[in-house]
């Protein structure tokens, strides 16, 4: 490999990994709401090909890719307000709920999204941002979808609002202890619910930007556990939005390997390489999950930390 | 080490909370079956279908003649192993999902294994049962890793299941696409078919292969290890609570890693019996969503290794009608993937009914939490 191919390989990886992340960056902040508030939805990956549908088709018929990605996010909405409302009954399990919405989400996407695989809704344009180089390669990998920002100024937002709203105390709150955000006339249901149909509809806008950017269309291997993936992040991010978004964007260049070594003619291996993701994922978990700092940032109320 | 743990004493009025308990296992899934056609028929009824059409296909597709009550058979062979890997690890408190990864990764194994003795010209006698055994020597070391992880390490179990799987599709994909990719598998890369005289027949007298016996055998022997042996209960009163267990000096590193080795091996062979029963060689049609299914099996059959049986076959009806709806009604083939997300979330809506069936609690005098 000469230090062109290097150069090309790493902006490759860079321009992969904003591509890949950005779903990624949805799904996990949605994720980070939810699990703030002390509940874990592993739905999303449902929501996220549901998203992608909705999205692809909804953009179809209007003829608008942003309408499609708020229709996106609505059913996205939906989803995780049905999640929080099963989970506030007694008894009731929210993993196993999740594991339920994954298929349920899974199955009504494939159920209406068969008449949508063919046809070519219009994309999401992406912004030009690396023009002015004059060069193509840099120039192609700088090419960033206005989603990527939108997420990241959504970050940074979350991060204050955490901190620094009313809304971000009592959700905090309730996700580490139910008893005393009771005692302060709070409704765990309700933030919980809330919380869960907001992370639901930050999960169906990350599956809009699948079908309708990166890879940028409708069908049924869209989505490959990212949904799932994402929840393993937050983890890695110990539920911290902006580290969420430097997680996503790891993953996003893992994920990104693959296709840049191809890009010079490097083939060998793509099918193992598809799986980095994954390793990385299960090695991170594997490193944080008996980590201190992670028991302590972790929302006490968590089942899934317990 | 455990000889001093037995099962419970019966009460003398023991027939109460006991029975019950076992009207409710009954009841309330069936309830949730129920409710479930009625939310389907809803969603047929919104789209402008017919649910009795749709209800009658399933019966015809599924048990109407005897070629369609051996499909179904032959397709609920890999949901009761499946089934039973999710099943097993549930009693001693683990949701692993990962037994589509084992199923996979069983499946390519005992076609790797295969074309070395099949070249050799091995004997089949010889050939077949290594192939199942490398098959779940492999399903067992994958999910087994899970329980280590999880007992071991504290990774959450669930999400570590499910990325195995993920990281099992990509290691079957890489060999069938390199290294063991027959050069005659032009559009779907396969390994080398293992030839007819090496394939695992039908039962007598049916056009069911023999995964269905070895799921039956296995639905009993893992019914008696998880009722009737002290491993099993030290494996339930682990799942009821570890702390207890762990306090009464009972294995539970041991327990819980054995427990996912033995979904392992049962996912294994299912993949086993996929590559040498209905594929004949390995690739990505091993990737079916067994393991997915598997889960609404076990959560139906209430973990019981038993009751996995019959809802597998309910579930592989329902397998089998889906050709048969798709032509007669025009429905895609993820109809069957709705009606089961359907049943699967009331399922999980149902489990709130357990002890709180007014005319069902009365009886079981406060011995419920």
């Amino acid at each position: 490999m000469t230090g062109a191919d290097l150069f090309i390989v790493l902006i490759a990886m860079v321009g992969g990994a904003i591509r890949v992340s950005t779903p990624f960056m949805f799904v996990a902040l949605g994720e980070c709401l939810t699990e703030k508030s002390g509940r874990i939805n592993l739905g999303h990956e449902g929501n996220l090909v549901l998203g992608a549908m909705v999205a692809y088709a909804g953009s179809y018929t209007t003829g608008s890719p942003w309408l499609g990605v708020l229709m996106a996010g609505g059913a996205g909405l939906v989803l995780g307000a049905l999640h929080g409302w099963i989970c506030k009954l007694p008894k009731v399990n929210d993993i196993a709920v999740g594991i339920a919405f994954m298929s349920f989400g899974t199955g009504l996407a494939f159920f209406f999204g068969k008449p949508y695989i063919q046809p070519s809704a219009p994309r999401l344009e992406a912004i030009p941002l690396g023009d002015w180089t004059g060069n193509s390669s840099i120039a192609q990998a700088l090419q960033v979808n206005p989603l990527f920002f939108v997420g990241i100024a959504l970050a940074v937002f979350l991060w204050w609002a955490f901190r620094n709203m009313r809304w971000g105390l009592i959700l905090r709150m309730t996700g580490d202890s139910a008893a005393s955000a009771k005692a302060m006339g709070v409704s765990v249901d309700l933030v919980r619910l809330l919380a869960t149909a907001a992370g639901g509809f930050l999960a169906g806008v990350g599956g809009a930007f699948l079908s309708l950017y990166y890879p940028g269309s409708w069908n049924e291997g869209l989505s490959s556990g990212q949904g799932l993936m994402a929840v393993a992040l937050v983890i890695f991010a110990r539920w911290d939005p902006v580290r969420c978004v430097f997680a996503a964007l790891l993953f996003g260049a893992a994920g990104a390997i693959g296709p840049s070594l191809q890009s010079i003619g490097i083939s060998q291996g793509y099918y193992f390489f598809n799986a980095a993701p994954y390793i990385l994922t299960l090695f991170i978990m594997i490193a944080s999950a008996r980590s201190k700092s992670a028991a302590r940032e972790a929302p006490g109320e968590l089942s899934i930390v317990k | 080490m455990t000889a001093v743990v037995s099962p419970p004493v019966a009460r003398p009025i023991s027939l109460g909370p006991r029975a019950m308990r076992a009207v409710e296992a009954m009841v309330i899934p069936a309830g949730a079956l129920i409710a479930s056609a009625l939310l389907f028929s809803v969603f047929l009824i919104l789209l402008g279908k017919s649910p009795a059409t749709f209800f009658s296909l399933i019966w015809t597709g599924g048990f109407g003649s005897s070629f369609s009550i051996q499909n179904t058979l032959q397709r609920s062979a890999p949901l009761i192993l499946t089934g039973l890997a999710f099943a097993i690890p549930a009693r001693i408190g683990l949701t692993l999902i990962g037994a589509e990864g084992a199923l996979v990764l069983g499946g390519f194994t005992a076609a790797a294994v295969a074309i070395p003795l099949v070249t050799g010209g091995v004997a089949p006698i010889l050939t077949l049962p290594l192939m199942a055994l490398s098959a779940m020597a492999v399903g067992a070391v994958w999910i087994g890793m899970a329980g280590w992880l999880r007992h071991y390490r504290g990774v959450n179990e669930t999400i570590s299941s499910l990325l195995l799987s993920y990281i099992a599709v990509a290691i079957m994909n890489f060999f069938v696409e390199g290294l063991l990719r027959d050069p005659a598998s032009a559009n779907k890369p396969s390994t080398m078919p293992i030839g007819d005289a090496y394939r695992v027949g039908s039962m007598p007298g049916t056009s069911v292969h023999w995964g269905l016996a070895a799921g039956l055998v296995l639905a009993v022997l893992l019914w008696i290890l998880m009722t009737r042996t002290t491993f099993g209960f030290a494996a339930r009163m682990t799942g009821g609570n570890v702390r207890a267990a762990k306090a009464q000096g009972l294995p539970v590193g041991f327990l819980v890693v054995a427990c996912c080795a033995i979904a392992g091996a049962c996912a294994g062979l299912a993949g086993f019996f996929e590559v040498a029963a209905v594929h004949g060689q390995a690739n990505a049609s091993l990737v079916a969503g067994y393991g997915f299914t598997g889960i609404l099996v076990a959560f139906l059959a209430r973990q019981n290794p038993l009751a996995v049986v019959p809802v597998a076959i309910m579930f592989g009806a329902l397998a089998a009608s889906g050709g048969l709806i798709q032509r007669r009604m025009g429905m895609p083939d993820a109809t069957v993937l709705v009606l089961q997300g359907i049943i699967f979330v009331v399922l999980l809506v149902s489990e709130t009914f357990y002890g709180r069936i007014p005319f069902l609690q009365a009886r079981t005098t406060g011995d419920r939490t």
